[in-house]
């Protein structure tokens, strides 16, 4: 039998379209840490957007039409049978449109006409198994696995580890976690508390880990989006945090974007720095401030890093 | 969990007499005071089938009022009138004219799905939520909320090129909505992003947002979608009786000649 070990390291890699353009640092780092892993990404060929939250407010089965176009790409003309996404909004999309195809008949018809007209295959749930970035390294790689390989620490940086909405719920469309010890919680997820632990910092305890940071409304209710996010900075600090994780591009630029927002609008200013969780791992893993795109992120942590000598 | 309650007994629906006198006894000041009745008539029978018949409000009939939607809910701790619970009973009796009072904060339904996480009946509030918002803007109670301006202008794109993006996206955001790129706080972000980028990635993004990122072969997908798109529309409106209401709406104004309006 093959364990997720081996089956994670070479994996199918969509990386989205928030990584081909503001989230150019999570992408970036994703693969450095790859690399630095010795896992491999091999991008799905020619991919599309998964819809994000907006196609499914227009029509939820057009979502998982296009979501399944991704599947259908990596199992069949590559042969691939884990796809990874290190975006909550992707990752989300991909496990939807897999329930929905292992459940609904009609998702399955409309998938199968639409998959047909356009003239490639049709994607059959379970043809691959979608992850997320950070399954990926825990199941890759492990806890023990990444310490064996650390060039450096994160020094005992204290950390607020923020997974957002899309991780983990609603609960039914990840039914491999909530499954006991050594899988995923959804009411308490861990992975990058635990990843994070391996390398070094200290997480503090975070009531806020899946509060939401208003992202649907990031443009279209900003105040809204605004006094959210305020919450998740405050609440950070608050937990003696110095920085906050992000796993999700999407999270990630609502959390840089509203810190600004809260702080020239309504003169709200909050100091704790906004990180992916891959450069953190990549800065342990020995690679440079630049490697992982510490100086392409709104929230300018480069000095605070030299000065924790982590950078 | 508590019910989150929502008086049904409106402020100007309470009368106090400040001065009262009945059978010789003085009720003056809140001794006085009484509910007028209220009796309602205009029910839409007809309003939980509608709901159901669009993405999203297919399992509102399963709601049996627990609360937890309320009590998870993102969006009511901000706003104690935003109230899933609330609108979902309203929706099931039918109570068109009492949705309608709260019209322009249900789209606020930030999506975050802790109702759904919550709710032991399978509603899928949040769904209920993007329904009712859609049967609002159909029905033409609202004009398109931000957020459906939104939605409908990076599905644009998805269906045109397959792929987003983020620049473009915003821009014809605030241009459909009327707003101006000129706000500080947008400025100060722009700023913060341009201190450090390297040039090669800055010329990226600017022709990203001239030349828009694309999907190769994505024709056909394109064609498949707009169609199906088309449909779905036809099907939505029929549930809804919308085609109905318009060519009863045309009968009535009469026939319309060339060269002369529709209202005369
Ligand atoms: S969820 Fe976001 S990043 Fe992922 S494909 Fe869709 S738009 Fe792109
Ligand atoms: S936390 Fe914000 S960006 Fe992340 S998934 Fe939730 S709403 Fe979206
Ligand atoms: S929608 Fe679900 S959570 Fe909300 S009141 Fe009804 S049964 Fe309870
Ligand atoms: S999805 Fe909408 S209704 Fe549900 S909890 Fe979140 S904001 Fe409230």
């Amino acid at each position: 039998m093959t364990t997720a070990k081996d089956k994670y390291q070479k994996v199918a890699y969509y990386p989205g379209c928030a990584l081909e353009g503001t989230a150019h640092s999570y992408n970036r780092s994703t693969q450095e840490v790859g690399k630095a892993l010795g896992l491999d990404l091999v991008e799905v060929k020619n991919w599309n957007c998964c819809g994000a939250m907006e196609v499914k407010n227009i029509d939820p089965k057009l979502q998982t039409y296009l979501s399944s176009r991704v599947m259908a790409i990596a199992a069949t003309e590559m042969k691939m049978d884990v796809v990874m996404a290190p975006c909550n909004g992707c990752y989300h999309n991909l496990k939807k449109a897999e329930y929905d195809l292992a459940h609904d008949p009609t998702s399955v018809e409309v998938v199968d006409r639409l998959s047909q007209k356009a003239g490639h295959a049709t994607y059959e749930a379970g043809q691959v198994e979608t992850i997320h970035a950070l399954d990926w390294i825990m199941h890759g790689i492990g806890e023990d696995g990444l310490k064996q390989r650390l060039k450096g620490s994160l020094q005992g940086l204290k950390v607020a580890n923020y997974y957002g909405c899309m991780y983990t719920r609603p609960r039914h469309i990840f039914p491999e976690k909530d499954k006991g010890p050594g899988t995923e919680s959804t009411s308490k997820p861990h992975y990058m508390d635990d990843l994070l632990g391996a390398a070094g910092a200290v997480n503090v305890e975070f009531p806020l880990k899946t509060a939401c940071c208003g992202g649907a409304h990031t443009l279209s209710d900003s105040d809204m989006s605004t006094k959210l996010v305020l919450n998740i900075l405050r609440a950070a600090e608050a937990a003696g945090a110095e920085v906050i994780a992000t796993e999700c591009p999407t999270c990630h630029s609502g959390l840089e974007m509203h810190q600004v927002r809260a702080e020239k609008k309504f003169g709200q200013p909050t100091k704790v720095k906004i990180l992916y969780f891959t450069q953190l791992l990549g800065l342990a893993l020995g690679l440079s401030p630049r490697q992982v795109g510490v100086h392409e992120n709104i929230s300018d942590s480069l000095g605070f890093l030299r000065e924790k000598g982590i950078a | 969990m508590p019910i989150h309650e929502q008086s049904l007994i409106r402020p100007e629906n309470l009368t106090t007499h400040d001065q009262l006198v009945v059978d010789g006894v003085d009720v003056s000041g809140h001794w006085s005071t009484f509910i007028q009745s209220r009796v309602v008539t205009d029910y839409n029978e007809a309003m939980q089938d509608e709901i159901a018949a669009l993405p999203g409000g297919e399992n509102v009939h399963r709601c049996w009022q627990c609360g937890s939607c309320t009590n998870s809910c993102t969006v009511n701790a901000i706003n104690p009138e935003f109230n899933p619970r609330h609108w979902i009973y309203l929706v099931r009796i039918g109570m068109e004219s009492e949705i309608l009072r709260d019209k322009d904060i249900i789209w606020q339904c930030v999506s975050c799905n802790k109702c759904t996480y919550a709710c032991p009946r399978d509603v899928v509030p949040e769904g209920v939520m993007k329904a009712l918002s859609h049967w609002l803007e159909l029905k033409g109670h609202v004009k398109p909320s931000p957020s459906m301006v939104f939605d409908e202008v990076f599905s644009e794109q998805v269906f045109q090129h397959g792929k987003i993006e983020e620049g473009r996206v915003m821009q014809r955001f605030f241009k459909r909505t009327g707003q101006s790129l000129n706000q500080p706080w947008l400025i100060e972000m722009m700023r913060r992003m341009l201190r450090h980028l390297p040039v090669g990635m800055l010329t990226k993004l600017g022709l990203a947002t001239l030349v828009a990122p694309r999907t190769s072969g994505w024709s056909g997908a394109r064609a498949a979608i707009e169609e199906y798109v088309h449909e779905q529309e036809h099907k939505r409106r029929r549930a809804l009786g919308l085609d109905a209401l318009i060519e009863a709406a045309k009968r009535d104004a009469g026939p319309v000649t060339a060269g002369e309006g529709a209202r005369s």
